[in-house]
């Protein structure tokens, strides 16, 4: 099988010193770290490729929907102050690519430097099991509390976002990033404990809507309650904590929060079998 | 071993005969038949006329698949039938055929999940060992990716089947249904040339196909293409062999380019959730399998994919992507294999039986 290769750069990113690293790889959309105006200035490169299996002109008009929605999404969030990247540039129909011309479509945003939360929330599990023997409980209170503050500041920003008419579609730890203050000294403390200093910084808007239904909000609240579940399992005991952030973010937040029992009870998948009671459950077992 | 496979959850009647030789070799196919139900152009099959076909030609097909087979009844270990999804009527006049034939000969009954039998059979056909697969027919579209003992769907249809989307517009166009709506649908596509706009409707994993179908039925209306007489003047148009322009994307689009478009449409679609799945999954292996499956213009848009990604489609032709027998005995030797048996007593079906409920026991 052929090794794996990244379609090329829509220019002029292929024609940059240095070349812009690849971070990550989606189905959708490739993430590069490029610099912006001057090589001293770091950038994020989002680009989605062009597909070749779809039809040219519905593979256009998906392309330029999506990172122009997704352009829109950023400009309208930078303005109403929340915190998320700025958008530095895009173009729809980048050039490039070895067609001769449409090489598919890309969006320039600020760098943010820090780790995402899944990696500080992985550090501090990780971290908890290992000294579980030699913290006394006031010293485990007292990381439950730092982390319990990580989440209510997640929280926050999430209602802030929901604030201003924007759900995100695609909420997990990996898309919240945690940038810590200016004059941190180091991103680990003293013991070894992850720091959950900082802001915390939303991303990839690549699925995001433009909404103010408590339905879209709640499910936002809905993926990001069950990304925790299977990705920190220690973690979790402690959403209560970001719902309390949420709540206090905005007015709407109740009604939200409202909804978001009932999407809980709803469940992701509907299965038809529990419906109906008269057949037998069946397994090969 | 040697099973018979017993299928009928839509308008296909399938019996197939395998051979599992006992030194571990290759799965031979000994049989496999199938007989379908057309409604004329313009309807569908309903269930109680699938029913009524499928009782009327089970007996004769059992007794010609055991003949071509070459084997006698005492040969057979198993009679393994679908236990479901499907549609009720047709599923229980093959269920009771089954149930009969085991009282009869006295042999050991298999329930099997119709999708996972699809899966076996691709995966049996193919030699692809751990893919993510696109299962897509005329009554199931989904995106599965085995992980311990279970098939799990990522991504599914939150509305109809992408299959049943082709087959109702076929109905809108007056398409034949011989020997499959779908099929005429994709020959008709090949003549289309202009793209016309239709929603395009993904939802992370999981895609839409009603409001597709609405928007594209209300396009043939609006531009008379759909009814009886516009297919007769498309007969007329084939036979004179005038060739009809669609260079201009503004002129009035045509029953093939209709067709074209809606194609292009869901299957990009389809593509998408596939993409998505592999990419979470970290798998480069992608299998089609269900009768939507044999869609050339789908196996070439899926190869495009898996090939900018580093991998490999797998696709199996008409044989063992439309409904058939085989599979179902494939799938139910699996099972026997491990010990299972479905008894008499609970030998039932049901219209609604998810991928994900089977316990796959045959696989690591």
């Amino acid at each position: 099988m052929e090794e794996y290769k990244p379609p090329p750069l829509p220019s002029p990113f292929n024609n940059t010193t240095p070349p812009p690293t690849l971070l990550t790889q989606g189905a959708e959309a490739h993430l590069y770290k490029t610099t912006s105006l001057n090589p001293s200035i770091p950038a994020a490169l989002k680009i989605r490729p062009s597909k070749p299996y779809r039809h040219p002109i519905l593979d256009r008009r998906l392309t330029r929907q999506r990172i122009t929605s997704e352009a829109r999404c950023l400009a309208k969030l930078v303005r109403e102050g929340v915190s998320v990247p700025a958008l530095l540039a895009l173009d729809w129909e980048g050039h490039g690519g070895t067609e001769g011309g449409w090489g598919g479509a890309w969006l320039m945003m600020e760098w943010i430097d820090g780790p995402v939360v899944r990696v500080v929330l992985e550090q501090w599990e990780a971290w908890m099991k290992q000294n579980q023997g030699s913290l006394d409980s006031s010293q485990i209170e007292n990381e439950e509390a730092r982390v319990r503050d990580l989440l209510r500041k997640m929280g926050s920003a999430i209602g802030v976002l929901h604030k201003a008419g924007v759900v995100h579609g695609d909420l997990t730890t990996s898309n919240l990033m945690l940038r810590p203050p200016a004059d941190a000294s180091g991103a680990v403390d003293g013991a070894g404990s992850p720091s959950t200093e900082g802001d915390v910084v939303l991303i990839d808007f690549g699925l995001a809507s433009q909404s103010n239904q408590d339905e879209d909000r709640a499910v936002d609240l809905y993926v990001l309650e069950r990304a925790i579940g299977s990705t920190h399992p220690r973690s979790e005991p402690m959403f209560d904590a970001l719902i309390a952030g949420y709540r206090d973010s905005y007015k709407g937040a109740v009604s939200a929060l409202k909804r978001l029992e009932d999407v809980r009870m709803r469940g992701r998948k509907r299965s038809m079998l529990e419906m109906d009671a008269t057949v037998p459950h069946t397994s090969y077992d | 071993m040697i099973a018979i496979g017993m299928e009928g959850s839509a308008n296909k009647l399938g019996i197939g005969i395998m051979l599992h030789p006992k030194d571990g070799s290759a799965p031979q196919v000994l049989a496999n038949i199938r007989h379908t139900y057309v409604s004329p152009p313009g309807e569908g099959f309903l269930p109680k006329d699938t029913a009524r076909h499928h009782r009327s030609w089970v007996v004769k097909l059992v007794k010609q698949a055991l003949k071509e087979a070459k084997v006698s009844v005492d040969d057979v270990d198993c009679i393994c039938f679908t236990k479901g999804p499907g549609m009720g009527a047709p599923l229980q006049s093959v269920v009771i055929a089954a149930r009969m034939l085991s009282l009869l000969w006295g042999k050991e009954l298999v329930g099997v999940n119709h999708c996972v039998g699809h899966i076996e059979m691709g995966r049996l056909i193919t030699g692809a060992t751990n893919p993510v697969v696109l299962y897509v027919s005329g009554g199931n579209t989904q995106v599965i990716a085995y992980s311990s003992q279970r098939y799990r769907i990522f991504g599914e249809t939150l509305d109809m089947a992408v299959g049943n989307c082709l087959d109702r517009f076929a109905r809108t166009l007056h398409i034949s249904n011989d020997p499959a709506p779908g099929y005429n649908i994709e020959q008709l596509a090949k003549q289309g040339k202009q793209l016309v706009d239709l929603p395009y409707v993904v939802k992370g994993m999981d895609c839409s196909f009603s409001g597709i179908l609405a928007a594209i039925d209300g396009l043939a209306k609006q531009w008379g293409l759909g009814g009886e007489e516009k297919a007769r003047e498309d007969e007329q148009k084939t036979l004179d062999s005038t060739t009809v322009g669609g260079d201009s994307l503004e002129s009035k689009p045509t029953r093939a380019d209709l067709c074209f478009s809606l194609q292009e449409t869901v299957f990009s679609m389809l593509v998408e959730i596939t993409e998505r799945a592999m990419a979470h999954v970290g798998s480069k292996q992608v299998l089609i399998v269900g009768g939507v499956g044999s869609n050339e213009r789908l196996q070439e848009m899926m190869g495009i994919m898996a090939r900018d990604r580093g991998g490999s489609v797998y696709a199996t032709d008409e044989r063992f992507c439309i409904d058939n027998g085989i599979m179902i005995a494939q799938a139910g030797m699996l099972a026997y294999g491990t010990g299972f048996r479905t008894p008499l007593s609970e030998s039932t079906c049901t219209q609604r039986f998810r991928t994900d409920e089977v316990f796959v026991k045959w696989r690591d």
